[in-house]
């Protein structure tokens, strides 16, 4: 039953997978997962595929089952089933095609939000069991081929989109320049030894939302910051290395970044509006390296935006004026319990705020995490369509009055705007750093 | 007759319970050494508080918001949790049965109460039944071995309700009642039934890791 | 080294700079750095309106830049920027450009004592690496992890040798990176190469290799040590530069190997940055015995006391005798010094500084926006708003002090020889 192809989705094509599983062989396959589990597999592994009771009492938890009219197997425990706990009954014994069908299944319809863990009775942790199939994927040479391309990036760049060490410089001084056209005192201070905070940002921020790094300068030099950026690899906080179950890179890339705040000595580093970046260094990748918190506290900019504000270091000068609701980002509101400063920050910014049911730590989460928007153009339909829930909830949001979504949340933003636009909603996304930048008070406005 | 019933009662007995207690005992022991060589997050992040907190919210019903989306689904599975361990616990039949071998006794339950239990266990044995029947949802998971984990927990409360009434075949029931209570017992470690001493542990750590690191919520 | 026997070391304060005065002057003026012997401080200050130079002891370079960054001074007290002129970078050496020029120009690296400078660089699309002015002949479509000997004569970088489209994730995995040395590349290509480092005299060099996805070595000019492992850190030389040791990741923890076996026994939470004393017979490495817990291990030794945050920056004192890193917990910073922590620690802490005779360690602090002093423990009575780190004098006898004191236009850059007497007593 589990080897029949499914009918409610068209098979995809994806030659990460595909290319991957033609050098597989069934033998090679029982000698990986036997290794994983004697090797790697944990008390937690055991003790969650043990006592889950199936209860399905998870199911609802799931925007993926939810959406698929509740297909079963779309349910966090279903996904388990085809998985993982299929290969420890079979203790290895899979097929070829089962490995590509788990492949997918981790990488492609979950998002390892964690919502189901709050709606288990045990707390069973699936998105801990999807990120152990992905990394058996990982070491089966199976992973999906953007996402995989992405951590090749992390292992020759240190970051995550193929920016090479000159342009992520250039990039900067670029919008230095750019911003002081606004306010000619404006510096992006690189390499400051000994400052206040290191500014940092994902991979996509240098490469296509360079206006987020612009506003970001503005915001800071506003508020006379003592701030600085590094121009050495290390700069980029993201990590789908943490996603494709490639640990060790994982950690390799995770010390580049906290080394590169240890060594321009900062107090704490300030991150973009990222959700996965914060997982990773908040929760997954210092852990990798043996440090029980980050080394150098990590402050996300949820949080850094309400110190700000509600310390008066930037002033409203007059309210964002279109009703707004709020997207709350898994990784830094389940991870990190920001909800309530999110509110904060977008009650102080904007004349009108339309909340979202489910909201705070039980959202939705955009469908684009845990890597899978990464996964790229063949899995983009799928992930849409596995979150009808979100574009439910958008309808109703705006059905109130809502014209504005804010996601602090780069790759919510890469989710709900796919989200937004198959469903036809008509709706605007904006970063709180958009926001903030358009009602700030700034010095000497000229 | 006899002879059996004294097999059951004596040497059986103790073997079912020293399975259980020692069964018990190894797995959590022999887990917690392998957490402690392969899963040090859940000594390093295992804070007494959250766990608990975490832990009252899953076991008081409508305490969780899942619970609160399903009130049939969580009246029930209260009952029939705490039917199914008070009826055996405070039965006094069996209080009755330890004190004679031990002279040690505590409180006993009226009869009708446990009749009441005893029905309420079956009753909802029967409800989960149903429902691995026609929630698609469940049935999706369901297996062979969670239709005969409910048999045999169903299995002791019926041949017990039986045997006290004296119906017919009573005193074969007795027999079966002993019998499949101390199959009970010694599956208890090994199954699916595990969940019972892992509970805390599997709750308690997610509860930890979202109180103690996540400042988030976890019901 | 640089040699310090010839600076200044009479006992007393001595100004070098108003730089506070600086900004009435130039409008524009950026953080100050200063020379090793404290006899320099410069700032990137606003030449004119659109025109950019440093300002050294109040005096401007005559020649100004578009853009002025990455001001730093040598150890022999040459101070170097990256300049930009019309668009074309290059690097600035006492405000003298470098005559050749490039699209961009990043990564200076500067040698411990008076060699050449080197940084990376591009024209188009073909990268390199450049030494003085002086490009590598050969050009690579990318360069990172620019990597230079002690004495600055020999350059290495990571570079890609072989082209692949975004996406190409099969063509990636066959190896597409390699190591060039002095601009001549390895003739094995290598999934990725990470850390490239050379051996004291600059005539080896050593690099973290991933070989396949999960098998990850050290490669020694070029040849990759028989084992692999699931990960690896930076390799580092025996100061002889015969052999390798770098932490690698066995299926019992992290333990440091050497040319490819096992060195230390103990397996650890993590370990890395191994260093040797100057007298290379010890070997020290910050560790963690458990997991969340950190500390140094000498000799596969770890010290008894563990800290929660972490540990960096050890060094050796000159005897090879004591082993003094920053040491943080609870989010507080002091310094450890074979085991002992100081009793105050601080918001921030920079590397330790040893006496020559190994007796004293110094280190510059900051606590509440202030900098300070602090000599074995004790924090100088002076804080101010700027510091950099102090110096012994080679008889061990006084101690320079390298300091920013008081702000805005009042403040003043200057040096300060303290008799160590007069810090103990």
């Amino acid at each position: 039953m589990l080897d029949e192809p499914r009918n409610t989705q068209e098979q995809i094509y994806d030659s990460g997978i595909a290319k991957g599983a033609e050098r597989l062989t069934p033998e090679k396959i029982q000698r990986v997962i036997q290794e994983m589990l004697a090797g790697e597999a944990g008390a937690r592994l055991k003790t969650y595929v043990e006592t889950c009771v199936h209860c399905g009492l998870c199911s609802e938890a799931c925007h993926f089952y939810l959406s698929n009219d509740k297909d079963p197997r779309f349910s966090p425990a279903g996904k388990v089933k085809q998985t993982i706990a299929e290969m420890v009954r079979r203790k290895g014994v899979v097929s070829v095609d089962f490995m590509k069908k788990a492949s997918e299944i981790a990488s492609t319809e979950c998002n390892l939000c964690k919502r189901c863990a709050m709606y288990c009775p045990f707390g069973i942790d699936v998105a801990f069991l999807m990120l152990f199939v992905r990394r058996i994927c990982h070491k089966l040479g199976i992973t999906p081929q953007y996402i995989q391309d992405t951590a090749h990036s992390h292992s020759a760049t240190y970051n995550q989109m193929w920016v090479k060490d000159d342009e992520w410089i250039d990039s900067l001084q670029w919008q230095e320049d750019e911003a002081r056209e606004e306010m000619p005192n404006l510096r992006i201070p690189l390499e400051k030894e000994g400052a206040d905070f290191m500014y940092s940002v994902i991979g996509p921020e240098p490469k296509f939302r360079a206006q987020l790094i612009y506003q970001a300068a503005v915001i800071f030099n506003t508020a006379g910051l003592n701030w600085t950026m590094p121009a050495t690899p290390g700069w980029d906080n993201s990590d789908m290395c943490m996603y494709t179950g490639d640990n060790d890179m994982m950690a390799r890339i995770k010390k580049a970044h906290f080394e590169t705040a240890m060594r321009l000595r900062v107090k704490k580093i300030v991150m973009g509006e990222c959700g996965h970046a914060f997982r990773s260094i908040y929760d997954m990748g210092n852990r990798a390296l043996g440090w029980r918190m980050p080394p150098v506290p990590t402050v996300h900019a949820i949080e850094f935006f309400y110190e700000l504000l509600s310390t008066g270091k930037i002033t409203v000068l007059r309210k964002y004026d279109k009703p707004v609701t709020i997207h709350d980002p898994c990784n830094v509101i389940r991870g990190r319990g920001l909800h309530e400063m999110l509110r904060y920050v977008a009650h102080a910014i904007c004349e009108e705020v339309i909340e979202m049911h489910p909201n705070r730590e039980h959202n939705f989460c955009c469908s684009a995490g845990g890597g899978v928007i990464n996964c790229g153009p063949p899995w983009k339909m799928k992930r849409v369509n596995g979150n009808k829930v979100k574009a439910q909830q958008l309808f109703e949001a705006k059905s109130k009055g809502a014209v504005t979504c804010i996601a602090p949340c780069h790759n919510c933003h890469g989710g709900l705007e796919d989200i937004i636009h198959v469903n036809e909603i008509g709706m605007d996304l904006k970063f709180l750093g958009d926001i903030i930048y358009q009602v700030m008070e700034k010095p000497e406005q000229a | 007759m006899h002879a059996v019933y004294s097999f059951l009662t004596g040497p059986l007995a103790w073997v079912a319970f020293g399975i259980f207690f020692g069964g018990i005992a190894y797995r959590l022991v022999s887990r917690a050494l392998l957490a402690r060589k392969r899963d040090t997050a859940v000594f390093e992040y295992w804070s007494f508080y959250h766990a608990l907190r975490s832990i009252l919210h899953w076991i008081c019903p409508f305490a969780s918001v899942n619970s609160r989306r399903r009130p049939v689904l969580s009246v029930v599975t209260f009952v029939f949790h705490v039917a199914l361990l008070a009826a055996p616990l405070f039965l006094f039949a069996h209080i009755t049965l330890i004190n004679e071998a031990f002279g040690v006794h505590w409180w006993f339950m009226p009869d009708g109460l446990a009749d009441v239990l005893t029905l309420a266990v079956l009753g909802a044995c029967i409800f989960f039944f149903v429902r691995r029947k026609v929630r698609p949802e469940v049935a999706y998971l369901t297996t062979a071995g969670d239709y005969a984990i409910l048999a045999l927990v169903a299995a002791p409360f019926l041949s017990g309700f039986w045997a006290y009434h004296q119906l017919p075949g009573h005193a074969a029931a007795t027999l079966l009642h002993i019998f499949s209570g101390e199959v009970l017992l010694v599956i208890i470690p090994f199954t699916k039934l595990s969940h019972m001493f892992f509970f805390p542990f599997t709750r308690g750590y997610m509860g930890s890791e979202f109180g103690a690191v996540r400042f988030a919520r976890d019901w | 080294m640089n040699d310090s026997s010839n600076w200044d070391w009479n006992p007393g304060k001595r100004l070098i700079a108003p730089i506070g005065a600086w900004a009435a002057t130039y409008g524009w003026v950026e953080e100050p750095v200063m020379s090793a012997d404290g006899e320099q401080v410069a700032a990137v200050v606003k030449s004119d309106e659109a025109a950019f130079a440093a300002c050294v002891n109040g005096e401007i370079w005559e020649a100004s830049f578009d853009r002025v960054w990455n001001l730093r001074f040598t150890a022999d007290g040459r101070l170097t920027g990256l300049v930009n002129d019309g668009g074309m970078w290059t690097v600035a050496v006492d405000g003298q450009a470098w005559e050749s020029t490039f699209e961009y120009a990043w990564d200076p690296r500067l040698p411990a004592n008076g060699g050449p400078i080197a940084c990376a660089a591009k024209n188009g699309s073909e990268y390199f690496a450049v030494l003085d002015g002086q490009p590598w002949e050969t050009t690579f479509s990318n360069l990172s992890q620019l990597a230079t000997s002690l004495d600055g004569k020999h350059s290495a970088a990571v570079v890609q040798t072989v082209d692949f489209s975004e996406g190409d994730i099969f063509k990636f995995q066959e190896g597409c990176y390699s190591v060039a040395v002095n601009g001549q590349v390895w003739k094995r290509n290598f999934m990725n190469a990470w850390d490239p480092i050379f051996a004291p005299k600059g005539d080896r060099l050593a690099t973290t290799v991933r070989l396949t996805l999960l098998e990850t070595t050290i490669a020694v000019d070029g040849e990759p040590w028989p084992g692999t492992y699931s990960a690896a850190w930076e390799a580092h030389f025996h100061p002889a530069g015969e052999r390798v040791t770098a932490p690698v990741k066995t299926p019992k923890g992290w333990q440091l190997a050497e040319d490819g076996r096992i060195l230390w026994e103990r397996a650890y939470a993590q370990l890395w940055h191994q260093l040797y004393s100057p007298d290379a017979r010890r070997l020290a490495a910050v560790v963690a015995p458990r997991f969340g817990r950190w500390t140094m291990a000498v000799d596969d030794q770890p010290w008894k006391t563990t800290f929660g945050d972490y540990v960096s920056d050890p060094v050796f004192s000159p005897d090879g005798k004591r082993l003094a890193a920053i040491a943080c917990q609870d989010g507080r910073r002091t310094v450890v010094v074979d085991g002992t922590p100081w009793a105050e620690s601080f918001d921030m802490v920079w590397p330790p500084v040893f006496s020559p005779d190994g007796r004293h360690v110094a280190a510059r602090v900051k606590q509440d926006d202030r900098w300070r002093i602090v000599v074995d423990g004790r924090p100088l009575p002076e804080a101010y708003t700027t510091a950099w780190d102090p110096v012994f004098s080679p008889d061990g006898k006084y101690l320079l002090v390298r300091a920013v004191e008081g702000s805005g236009a009042e403040a003043v850059c200057q040096r300060l020889v303290r008799p160590l007497n007069d810090i103990r007593g």
